[in-house]
Formats: C-alpha cells, sequence, structure tokens
C-alpha cells in the first residue's frame, strides 16, 4: 500500500470514527442548539471522510469505493487515533475530545491546503480547513465557557482533560510512512505540529481556568491498526446494516 | 441530441439551471449560490461542473440529479456531470441578487470577510465579528445563538428587538 494511500486512510478515519461518534449525539444533547451542532458537526467530519476515504481507494487502485472502505473493513485495518473512538462519556468529555482533535486537525489541514505536494490532498485539505475553522472556534469556545463555568463544570472539564490527555502524543508520533510522506512533500512531519499544538491548547485551557496535566505518558497504536476495545463496538454499529443488507440502497 | 440539431448554447443551458431551486433554500436557484461552476461541451455531450457547498451537506446528491433532471427535461440525452473541489466553495459566490432574495426569505445574507479562521482569541475579543441585520425588522440588534443552525451553512441567530429568531447563512 503506498504511503499515500495510508495518509488517505489515516485522514479519512479519523473523520469518520470522530464522525460517527459525535452523531451519537443527535436527540440527546443537553440543548437543543446544541444537539444542532454536534450533528452538523458529525456531517461535515462525514462528508470530509468521503473526500479522503474515496482518495484512498484511489490511490490504492483496486477499485474499492470511499463506502467499501467505510463499511467492509474489520478494526485493524482502521488506521485512525486512539482519540477519536474514545467513548462519548458526558458532554464535557465529548467537547474536550473535540478540542484536543480540532486543535490538531485545523492546523495540520492548513499545512495541506498550503504546501501538500500531491494536489488532490491540497484540495482536500483547501475544502476541509474551512469547516474545521468552525469546529475549532466552537470547541474552544465551549472549553472555555464550561472550564471557567461553574464549580461542577470546571471539575468535570479537568476531570475530561485527564481523561482524554494520554490519548493526545499519537498526534504526533511519526513512522517510516510519516517520514516518506515528509520526504515527499505530501505531508507534514507530526512532530513539527507538536508546538503549534502545544501554544494553542495552553492558551485556551488558561482560559478557561484548566491546569495542563503533566503526565506525557502517550497510548498508541491506532495509526497502525492496533485498537481499543471500543472501535468494535463503533463498527459494529456502523457497518450492521451494509453487512447484513450488502445490496441495500437508498 | 439527436443528429443535425444544433447544441443549445452556455447561456441556454445556464438559464435552465437557473431554474432549478436549492432543495433546502428553494427561494434561490443553484446557479444563484455559485454551486454550478461551468457548463461546456465535450464533443457533444454536455458536461456540467458543479461544486459541493459544505462537504457532508446532504443536499449535494439532490442537487445533482436536479441538474440531471432538468437538463435531461430539455432534451439532452448526451450528459456528464462533474465534481469539482478546487477552488472551495465559497459564500462570496452568493450575488447581491440572491443575497436580497435570502434576505426576504427570512435568512439574513453571509457578511464578507467573517468566515471562521481558526485565530479564535481575536474573535472572542470581538474582532472579526458579524453584526447581523435582522432579516425582519431590519434591527442589528442581534446575538448569534449557535454557530451551527438548522442546515450545514446556517447559524441560528435572534433579535433582541423583534425578538424573533433567524437563519444567517455563515459565511465560508
Amino acid at each position: 500500500m503506498s504511503a499515500l494511500c495510508e495518509f488517505a486512510l489515516r485522514m479519512g478515519d479519523n473523520t469518520l470514527i470522530l464522525g460517527h461518534r459525535v452523531s451519537e449525539w443527535c436527540g440527546h444533547a443537553p440543548v437543543l442548539e446544541e444537539d444542532i451542532a454536534l450533528a452538523n458537526t458529525a456531517l461535515d467530519l462525514i462528508g470530509q471522510t468521503q473526500m479522503w476515504l474515496g482518495l484512498a481507494g484511489e490511490a490504492e487502485g483496486e477499485g474499492r469505493t470511499a463506502d467499501d472502505l467505510a463499511y467492509k473493513r474489520d478494526a485493524w485495518d482502521f488506521r485512525n487515533l486512539l482519540l477519536v473512538e474514545r467513548p462519548n462519556g458526558d458532554f464535557g468529555q465529548t467537547l474536550m475530545r473535540q478540542f484536543l482533535f480540532d486543535a490538531w486537525h485545523h492546523p495540520m489541514l492548513t499545512w495541506l491546503a498550503e504546501n501538500s505536494k500531491d494536489q488532490r490532498v491540497a484540495e482536500i485539505a483547501e475544502k476541509a480547513v474551512r469547516e474545521a475553522a468552525y469546529h475549532l472556534e466552537r470547541s474552544s469556545d465551549l472549553v472555555i465557557r464550561l472550564g471557567d463555568g461553574t464549580d461542577e463544570s470546571h471539575r468535570r472539564m479537568q476531570d475530561a482533560l485527564a481523561y482524554h490527555w494520554t490519548y493526545t502524543g499519537e498526534m504526533f508520533e511519526a513512522d517510516a510512512i510519516d517520514r516518506e510522506l515528509a520526504d515527499a512533500g505530501i505531508a507534514p512531519d507530526p512532530a513539527a505540529m507538536k508546538p503549534g499544538w502545544d501554544a494553542l491548547i495552553g492558551e485556551v485551557l488558561a482560559e478557561a481556568t484548566l491546569s495542563v496535566p503533566e503526565n506525557d505518558f502517550a497510548h498508541k497504536g491506532g495509526r497502525r491498526g492496533q485498537h481499543t476495545e471500543h472501535l468494535g463496538h463503533i463498527l459494529a454499529a456502523m457497518q450492521f446494516l451494509p453487512r447484513a443488507y450488502p445490496d441495500a440502497r437508498w | 441530441m439527436h443528429a443535425g440539431e444544433t447544441l443549445p448554447s452556455r447561456d441556454d443551458v445556464m438559464g435552465w439551471l437557473a431554474e432549478v431551486p436549492d432543495p433546502e433554500i428553494p427561494v434561490v436557484s443553484v446557479v444563484d449560490l455559485g454551486i454550478v461552476r461551468d457548463v461546456a461541451f465535450d464533443d457533444d455531450t454536455l458536461v456540467v461542473t458543479i461544486t459541493p457547498t459544505y462537504s457532508g451537506c446532504p443536499a449535494t446528491s439532490v442537487i445533482a440529479f436536479e441538474v440531471e433532471a432538468a437538463i435531461r427535461a430539455r432534451g439532452i440525452d448526451k450528459l456528464r456531470l462533474e465534481n469539482k473541489l478546487s477552488p472551495p466553495w465559497s459564500t462570496d459566490w452568493i450575488g447581491p441578487e440572491a443575497r436580497e432574495k435570502l434576505r426576504r426569505y427570512g435568512i439574513a445574507p453571509p457578511i464578507d470577510g467573517t468566515a471562521a479562521d481558526g485565530k479564535r482569541v481575536a474573535r472572542l475579543l470581538g474582532e472579526g465579528n458579524a453584526r447581523v441585520e435582522c432579516p425582519r425588522c431590519g434591527s442589528a440588534h442581534t446575538a448569534e445563538v449557535s454557530r451551527f443552525g438548522s442546515t450545514p451553512c446556517k447559524a441560528a441567530w435572534r433579535c433582541n428587538d423583534c425578538l424573533e429568531p433567524f437563519d444567517y447563512f455563515k459565511c465560508i
């Protein structure tokens, strides 16, 4: 499998799994406006998935469509970060997960849109980055409001940060595929995104009166197909219909 | 088309498509919104290039279907729809007339230059914040309820004077 195909899978699996997770809130959010905002965010992410997985199928060259890749792979073939498969938990945990991801996703897409030497990657990123900017502004805004809110909301946000923190280091690890992509100018060295992420996280969390955890342990493996037990449960729900009724059409 | 018939002009085809309403906001057409990017002939096949608004907008497939139906209804059988991502769709492409149609329909039109850019701090300090006029009473005494509204392209606002909630076509 080419490095480009792997990269498109990593990007598309992140948006697919996070999009699915966020869509689980539909009809359950604490207020109507947030329910709609979560559903819209999920829609954007699933839309971006169609572009990335479409590119992955094209780069693979075996005739697989975005739908084939979304619905007909098992957990070990998924390349998403472990962070995005984390359970939704309460609203604060969902928002914190979104913020930690958005603070990586938006700068990543910005880099790709401006610098990627692969034209298709740059075009997808240029489209997606405009949506990701809205996601980042919303999630930062809410992290600040809830962190610097009531005693209970503050406590829950600090707990949420601790809950997800050890899943953030994976965003910045590099393997042979990342090095090949960076050498070819297709994608940045993941570690190069770390200082910007640290700065943004630091700024927002300070305003949210939340303290940055000191633990630098990182759970890893998602980008190589080694997942937590949560991914299988997501796939069981997400893939049920096309697996049980393979000829189903809208 | 049958052999010997003259092919319609680009303007003819754009004119037909200007009558295809957006499925979510039927008061404007797919041409008004800048979704139809180009119309051209590849030999005798009509090629219509369209671009998605938001990448996950559920209306995208309905739009493609309706564009195709509108052209087939004019007797054109050789047709190809192409999807173009770049340059990405922008609300800047919505013309002044379409903006007025949106306003009359009760949707505050986009304010150019106010798209989210991820620069949160500047925005929270009030820089670049949009001042959106209520499409019903014209008051600028309005507030954002949520940056995400009834469709991916809109935000939810309310007017503090006439007290009506309204949609704002957010800038992208």
